[in-house]
């Protein structure tokens, strides 16, 4: 027993630190809402109760493993990027412009856009890396704030380049229908962005775990000194890192408007890049915890999504128990005493027979 | 006697399963000089930290002063009158080292705001009492090894401990300094206080210890009067094996040099000069010793040949090309390899595997990698190789270096670079903490690579090591080489010292 819960250990501190957020949210419910019993069924299994609504989750779920990732190689090599927000917008901007302007057959309109939308994303990640190595200037200040210039700027090109001026909304012009991408088949709400979310999310993991820029960008995170005494180049590490975040969360925020818009219709920034940078601290700068993290983030907000709508309980209530849970797994030390205490007596058990002393 | 401090039965078993300390009880009387001892691996650091409060047994004992004691964090120590000096040193390198010393009992102006003024003169006052001195101003992260061992003692006597455990102190000491140290610590026991000590340097433990206890382990062999032992007996004790100390015969084969260094010179930031005018050149087949006290510019030196630090003036060679201002990937490309002085900083990152802590110089290589895929097959089976060759004390290849214990820390270092098949080796402290047994095999490596060919830098503040392995010695102080030998038959460590200090010059 004691050696199964070591080798699941993690699994199962993240489970617990789950459900005491889920006993945290049910006891506010109990007390807010006057029909407990429906609000609870409303946000724990509604998004599973209708296959519209498990397509919805899957379809949330995407943009976010993209964020993740894409927060996730910079925060690896120990650099607080969190720019990411600034690059899906950025990025989806650049890619709406050249999916409004060309028209090509889909396979090549479609990978061509996500390029585009990936290299503007790059260069928003490349701007604070570049700083940083250079000035050692602080990546989260120059980050957060290149998060509003994207927005400021995106809003600007669009309202007054590509603006769509029959529809009533401020948003941009269609993109040309060779550069959607289409819903899965057998799916109806579902698109192939979740396809190439996993697919970068895989692609993430083999860079970081098996390449040698994996291995640089690592061990620049753990110690900078000793990745510049091995001789590697810790400048060009640092801004690579960043490169590589913005052009993953460009594609992210493109893939969005491709599925599901096909116009730029963000007024407001979107949030996935926060949300990013929620999964990825959840799925400790994991690839693979971070699908894990973004599908059950995009669980909570469509239940959040359903009670809002079905219930008398407001929709904040999402937001504490995400938080509740976020807490409770970000403290690492939570349990850790826990592992601790079994692997010494597994370890007592078979190295001190009883009784000896020196 | 009385006993001071008393741990039962101590059992310390690591999350990872390792157990280090296996019921181990020591008795450590009232104002005496206690020297722990004993192989990289042993248990010595991890039973002070028992004590200390850092770690938690799982079964044992303490008593301090006759009463049974509950140390369940460092602060407690501290309140009971205990202090440690860390073996690696447990400093916020951001602050200066006036706010280190005073940490946790800052002179308040205001009630709030930390008087700076007063912080430093505390500073200043105890670091001439003890004659140890520290730039109050600057910041640790600044601060080459030695001083911040200073500050680390310091700060332990500031706190005006009964019962002072000094892990490692003199590892990162001169002979000068070490001399220095003891003398503070006969002071420190005329005044009643008790000191628990852990070195790997027999002479030392000779010199300044009343009693010894050897570990071995995870258990405690014996404990004997300092008196009753011999060297020779402690290191057999610890090792269970003689261990020889002779100077070792110089190369046969000295070919052409490989290591040129012309007139390099270097001004800090503070525009202070570190290094003037340096030359030499070091041969194949040659072991170049360079003695000095810590901080007359070894470090700068060293880093300015390893591509870390660019000169202002000078030029470096290896053969007959120009090797200035080469990145350090490049230079190891060359074959350059360095052991640097500080393990923790330079040598390892601590956080991740030993297996990942082997490559770092040698991952973009084939049969490591192959074109910019990572063979992880192949480095866990040279990983154990290492491991084995070297006799690192690891659980696994996938263990972390912070869970191994100094001198294994140590080893895994030098492992490495000397595992790089290297023609030039710049080796600055290789053997620092490392247990005698292992100094040995270090020094054997040393001594076969340079057989082989090599061109060895050693730079070291042990100068036994430096007369019993160098083939030529130069003296470094306050940036300048001021004496040469070019024969080292029946040169004594005391000639070494007054050119280390300064009191006589060579011709150069
Ligand atoms: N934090 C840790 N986690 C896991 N294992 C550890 C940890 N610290 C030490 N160990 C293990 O405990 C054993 C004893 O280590 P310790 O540091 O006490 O040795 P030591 O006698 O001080 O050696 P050295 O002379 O090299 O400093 C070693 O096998 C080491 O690998
Ligand atoms: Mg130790």
């Amino acid at each position: 027993m004691d050696k199964f819960i070591l080798n699941y250990f993690n699994t199962i501190r993240i489970s617990i630190a789950i459900s005491i957020g889920v006993a945290i949210s049910l006891f506010l419910i109990l007390i807010i809402s006057k029909d407990p019993g429906a609000s609870i069924g409303y946000l724990f299994l509604s998004p599973f109760l209708s296959r519209i609504r498990l397509e919805s989750l899957i379809s949330v779920a995407a943009p976010i493993i993209f964020c993740g990732i894409a927060i996730a190689i910079p925060f690896q090599a120990k650099i607080f990027n969190v720019g990411a927000e600034g690059a899906l917008f950025i990025g989806a901007v650049a890619g709406v412009v050249f999916a409004i302007v060309t028209k090509m057959p889909p396979l090549i309109h479609i990978p061509l856009t996500l390029l585009v939308a990936g290299l503007a994303g790059g260069i928003w990640g490349l701007i604070p890396g570049f700083l940083k190595a250079k000035w050692n200037t602080s990546e989260l200040v120059v980050s957060l704030m290149m998060n509003y210039v994207a927005y400021f700027l995106g809003l600007y090109i669009i309202n007054y380049y590509f603006r769509d001026k029959a529809a009533g909304a401020l948003v941009s012009l269609r993109i040309s229908s060779s550069a959607w991408i289409s819903t899965l088949p057998f799916f109806s709400r579902t698109s192939w962005s979740i396809v190439i979310a996993l697919t970068f999310a895989l692609l993430v993991y083999f860079l970081l775990y098996h390449t040698t820029l994996g291995y640089e960008i690592r061990t620049t995170g753990f110690n900078l000194h000793f990745a510049k005494f091995g001789g590697i180049n810790v400048f060009k590490i640092i801004i690579l890192a960043q490169i590589i975040g913005g052009f993953i969360a460009g594609v992210g925020g493109m893939t969005e408007i491709m599925a599901i818009h096909r116009r730029f219709n963000w007024q407001v920034s979107p949030g996935f890049g926060w949300d990013g940078v929620m999964v990825a601290i959840i799925g400790r700068n994991h690839p693979i915890l971070i699908i894990f993290a973004s599908l059950f983030l995009a669980y909570l907000r469509i239940g959040g999504h359903h009670l809002n709508l079905m219930s008398d309980v407001p929709y904040e209530m999402v937001s504490v128990i995400q938080s509740v849970i976020i807490l409770l797994i970000t403290a690492e030390a939570f349990l850790v005493q826990w592992k601790e205490r079994i692997t010494v007596k597994e370890a007592e058990r078979k190295e001190i027979p009883h009784g000896t002393t020196s | 006697m009385v006993a001071i401090l008393e741990a039962k039965n101590i059992v310390k078993v690591y999350p990872n399963g390792v157990v280090a300390n296996k019921g181990v009880s020591i008795s450590v009387e009232e104002n005496t000089i206690h020297a722990l001892v004993g192989e990289n691996g042993s248990g010595k650091t991890t039973l002070m930290k028992v004590i200390f409060g850092i770690e938690k047994p799982q079964d044992g004992e303490v008593f301090f002063q006759g009463r049974k004691v509950q140390v369940k964090n460092p602060h407690d120590a501290i309140a009971l009158g205990i202090g440690m000096v860390h073996q690696h040193f447990m400093l916020a390198p951001d602050l200066t080292v006036a706010e280190n010393l005073v940490l946790g009992q800052e002179p308040l102006k205001n009630k709030f705001v930390l008087d700076t003024k007063k912080a430093q003169e505390i500073t200043q006052e105890i670091s001439e009492k003890y004659k140890l001195p520290v730039p109050p101003n600057k910041k640790i992260k600044d601060l080459p090894l030695g001083i911040k061992q200073r500050v680390e003692i310091l700060k332990v006597l500031l706190r005006n401990a009964k019962l002072l455990i000094l892990d490692e102190p003199t590892s990162v000491l001169t002979p000068q300094e070490t001399e220095v140290l003891f003398q503070t610590l006969r002071e420190l026991k005329k005044y009643g206080k008790t000191i628990i000590f852990i070195s790997h340097k027999l002479k030392e433990i000779k010199e300044i210890s009343d009693k010894v206890t050897v570990m071995r382990d995870g258990r405690i062999i014996d404990t004997r009067d300092a008196n009753e032992l011999s060297e020779h007996d402690i290191s057999f004790l610890m090792v269970g094996r003689d261990i020889s100390y002779e100077r070792v015969s110089a190369s046969e084969a000295i070919g052409e040099p490989l290591l040129k260094v012309n007139n390099i010179s270097f001004t800090n930031e503070e525009n202070s000069p570190v290094l003037k005018n340096i030359s030499f050149e070091i041969k194949a087949g040659e072991i170049v010793g360079l003695a000095g006290i810590e901080g007359n510019g070894q470090n700068e030196l060293v880093e300015i040949l390893t591509g870390l630090r660019k000169a202002d003036k000078g030029e470096l060679f290896l053969k007959q090309e120009n090797i200035n201002n080469l990145s350090p990937r490049k230079l190891r490309e060359k074959k350059i390899c360095y052991i640097p002085a500080d393990r923790m900083k330079n040598g390892v990152a601590e956080k991740t595997t030993l297996e990942e802590n082997f490559i770092v110089d040698r991952y973009c290589q084939p049969p490591f990698s192959r074109g910019f895929r990572l063979n992880w097959k192949y480095i866990e089976k040279y990983s154990k190789e290492l491991i084995r060759k070297f006799q690192i004390l690891a659980h696994s290849s996938k263990a972390t270096v912070d869970s191994l214990s100094g001198g294994n820390i140590q080893k895994v270092v030098v492992a490495r670079e000397l595992s790089a098949d290297p023609k030039i080796i710049v080796a600055d402290q290789p053997t620092r903490g490392i247990d005698v047994g292992s100094e040995e095999l270090v020094h054997n490596l040393l001594i076969d690579a340079r057989d082989k060919g090599s061109a060895v830098f050693l730079i070291s503040a042990n100068l036994d090591e430096i007369i019993k392995l160098s083939s030529k010695i130069m003296v470094i102080y306050q940036g300048e080489i001021v004496a040469r030998f070019d024969k080292i038959d029946g040169i004594r460590d005391v000639d070494l010292g007054h050119y280390m200090l300064g009191l006589k010059r060579g011709e150069v």
